[in-house]
């Protein structure tokens, strides 16, 4: 039996706002993921760390507060040292276009903005996952 | 007119209901945004037994249903107060001026989020994060510029603050002490509401007990020296954004007041001394009627309890004196033009409600801070309800009609049946701990969410009527990041510039006050006025108080 998709929820630096997160952890557990939340106010060093001990094929990030460009690049610097790079990055929140772009340069698998369905996010996380079941 | 006899009516609605079922109707739930069903027709029975004293009253009697006041809009309008606040304190302040030019008659002010945590600029859980979701203050210096030709004498500034509230209220006080205004001739609002943070808006920093031990000091010191100070904000706009109900954004917030109550009298306070200072500070969501409804049921349900299981003698504390904000949440990054239109429906129905306060959000915010020309916007359509739509003429406009006094009525039973629950649970601390709210909101939220993926409940330009290769054509507002190199110059030149020894000596007065009983919103003051730094204040009551920790659950 194939594996489940094991995917880490998480809420970088000071920022509290965790419907969206919460939401989206919900949907992807009726999808049938694994999905651990790390709660709130985690450091990229607890988020990277999480990732790795619970041997997630993915981790999203939810940001509203405006410091993705600081956020995002860190865990995935750090997950490229400790030798995760493999893990799937996506994130959410508030990230405006020009640097949902930049993002997705530095290696950001997907931002998925207000709006999205969640039906898109399984979809997309399942797709990108498909290799590795 | 002679009366009709009661069967010619039942005849007549007999008549419509009969009528009413041979039609096709509309193959969608005719619910509200909360998912309460409303009936095609309310009529006399729908609001019968409703006794026009007891449960209506007049204006700024009691039960205060129709309004707390009874001159309302007639003798003065709600206060235009938009929330605002990003980047330098510098910044800030230029907003600030731009909308009281333009009309703005309170202040409020949006800190950022290292601010709301209690760290400062150069504390590194801050980078990435200075000035970005409001503005950035560390000391008294920082709170000095922000109000720069400002005179608290003349006009009041609400603070959306909550942890460090007593911080920031002291910097307050002591900016305008050095302009030479007196602590009793300020007047103003701290949110200050330590347990919606634990249930909704997350921006806690101690745990519960100490928390209150810091409210019910600002209480009693308020009491005494800034009896013109609203001391806690008791809030539902947070909970709803959080994805609760209108009947649960509704009955958390008031369990959340009881809650402060008890606290008050338990720390050995008269309630008439604390309550009349108590405010609250509820959402404007999509609902029209639904909002309306909530809003008299907030001041009824208010009343009747300070009142009866309180025993308040002032009518002053029975009044449930609100600001309110439109939903953040309900607008959207796909054609931002019509969260105009959004907002403007929303604050309309804050005004039907009786709002005292009123913050309009901006068609820019699910992408950005507000831009200038965006609130200026925002800051037009109160103005445009003021002046030109008329409602203000008449005090509670909606009383009587057959389906807002059913509603009303309706949703105060609903939020009774939460009290009980949250009583059994053993009060509101307690119910935190189980985590009650945080179930029900997060319950909420994701229904909603489902609700909107099957198309039951329509979001305009994004489940439907959506606008393909849609391109962003507005103004956004962006955050320099020099912004965050100058605030930690800032702070750290004003550490070099102060008087060091004396900003040692009172920062080391703190942990003994936080272990003993004494109110700590003296030595506090004695900080903020030697420039001590918010982040110093509360590492130092960190030392004592603890840090809460979460249960991640979801």
């Amino acid at each position: 039996m194939a594996r489940k998709i094991r995917v880490l929820i998480a809420k970088p630096g000071l920022d509290g706002h965790d419907r969206g997160a919460k939401v989206v952890a919900n949907a992807l557990r009726d999808a049938g993921m694994e999905v651990i939340y790390t709660g709130l106010h985690q450091t990229p060093e607890m988020i990277a760390e999480s990732a790795i001990q619970e041997d997630v094929d993915v981790v999203g990030m939810s940001i509203l507060s405006g410091a993705h460009m600081t956020m995002f690049p860190r865990v995935m610097e750090l997950l490229k040292q400790k030798g995760a790079a493999y893990i799937k990055i996506v994130g959410g929140g508030i990230v405006p276009e020009e640097d949902v772009g930049k993002l997705e340069a530095l290696g950001v698998a997907k931002v998925f903005g207000p709006g999205t369905d969640t039906r898109s996010i399984v979809a997309f996380i399942e797709k990108s996952c498909a290799h590795t079941a | 007119m002679k009366k009709k006899k009661a069967s010619v009516i039942d005849e007549a609605k007999e008549r419509w209901e009969r009528a009413y079922a041979g039609e096709p109707v509309q193959e969608i739930d005719f619910t509200t945004v909360s998912s309460e069903p409303v009936k095609p027709l309310y009529t006399g029975e729908d609001a019968a037994g409703l006794d026009s004293l007891d449960d209506l009253g007049f204006p700024g009697d009691y039960p205060f249903t129709r309004g707390v006041y009874p001159t309302m809009y007639r003798g003065r309008l709600w206060t235009m107060r938009q929330f605002s606040g990003f980047g330098t304190p510098r910044d800030t302040n230029g907003r600030y001026h731009y909308l009281l030019d333009h009309g703005q008659t309170g202040l409020s002010v949006a800190f950022d989020m290292p601010t709301i945590m209690g760290y400062d600029s150069d504390h590194p859980r801050a980078e990435g994060e200075v000035g970005r979701c409001g503005v950035a203050i560390d000391s008294l210096r920082d709170l000095e510029i922000l109000f720069d030709g400002i005179d608290p004498s003349k006009i009041t500034t609400s603070m959306t603050i909550n942890a460090p509230a007593s911080i920031l209220l002291a910097f307050y006080l002591c900016a305008g002490e050095k302009k030479g205004v007196r602590f009793d001739q300020m007047g103003g609002t701290i949110q200050n509401d330590i347990l919606k943070e634990y249930i909704a808006q997350k921006s806690w920093i101690f745990p519960p007990e100490p928390s209150m031990r810091l409210i019910t000091d600002i209480l009693a010191f308020c009491a005494d020296h800034v009896p013109k100070w609203n001391t806690i904000s008791i809030s539902g706009y947070h909970i709803r954004e959080a994805g609760s109900t209108a009947v649960q954004e509704l009955a958390f917030t008031l369990a959340d007041g009881f809650a402060y109550v008890e606290a008050g009298i338990k720390a050995g306070l008269d309630v008439d001394v604390f309550a009349p200072r108590l405010s609250f500070f509820f959402n404007a969501h999509l609902d029209f009627f639904e909002e309306i409804a909530k809003y008299r049921a907030a001041r009824r349900i208010w009343a009747k309890r300070m009142r009866g299981k309180y025993g308040a003698k002032d009518p002053r504390s029975w009044l449930c004196r609100f600001h309110t904000q439109t939903a953040g949440c309900t607008l959207t990054a796909q054609q931002p033009e019509n969260n105009i239109v959004r907002t403007a429906f929303q604050g309309l129905s804050a005004v039907l409600g009786g709002t005292q306060s009123l913050h309009t959000n901006s068609m820019d915010e699910a992408l950005n801070l507000p831009s200038e020309k965006a609130v200026r916007i925002a800051l037009r359509t109160q103005q445009l309800i003021a002046h030109e739509t008329g409602v203000i003429n008449t005090i509670d406009p909606l009383a009587g009609s057959y389906f807002i006094e059913a509603k009303t009525r309706e949703m105060e039973e609903q939020a009774e049946e939460y009290f009980r629950k949250v009583e059994e649970l053993g009060g509101v601390v307690k119910a935190i701990e189980a985590g009650f709210f945080q179930r029900e909101i997060g319950r909420s939220a994701y229904e909603y969410q489902k609700a909107v993926e099957r198309e039951q409940k329509i979001v305009v330009g994004v489940n439907r009527f959506q606008v393909e290769g849609e391109k962003i054509e507005i103004p956004l507002l962006k955050i320099d990041p020099e912004v965050e190199i100058e605030q930690r110059n800032a702070v750290r030149k004003v550490r070099a510039d102060r008087d060091n020894d004396k900003a040692a000596r009172e920062l080391a007065r703190l942990p003994e006050a936080a272990r003993g009983g004494d109110n700590l919103m003296n030595v506090i003051l004695d900080c903020a006025r030697c420039y001590c730094s918010e982040g110093e204040i509360i590492a130092a009551l960190k030392e004592v108080f603890g840090e809460y920790q979460e249960p991640a659950v979801f």
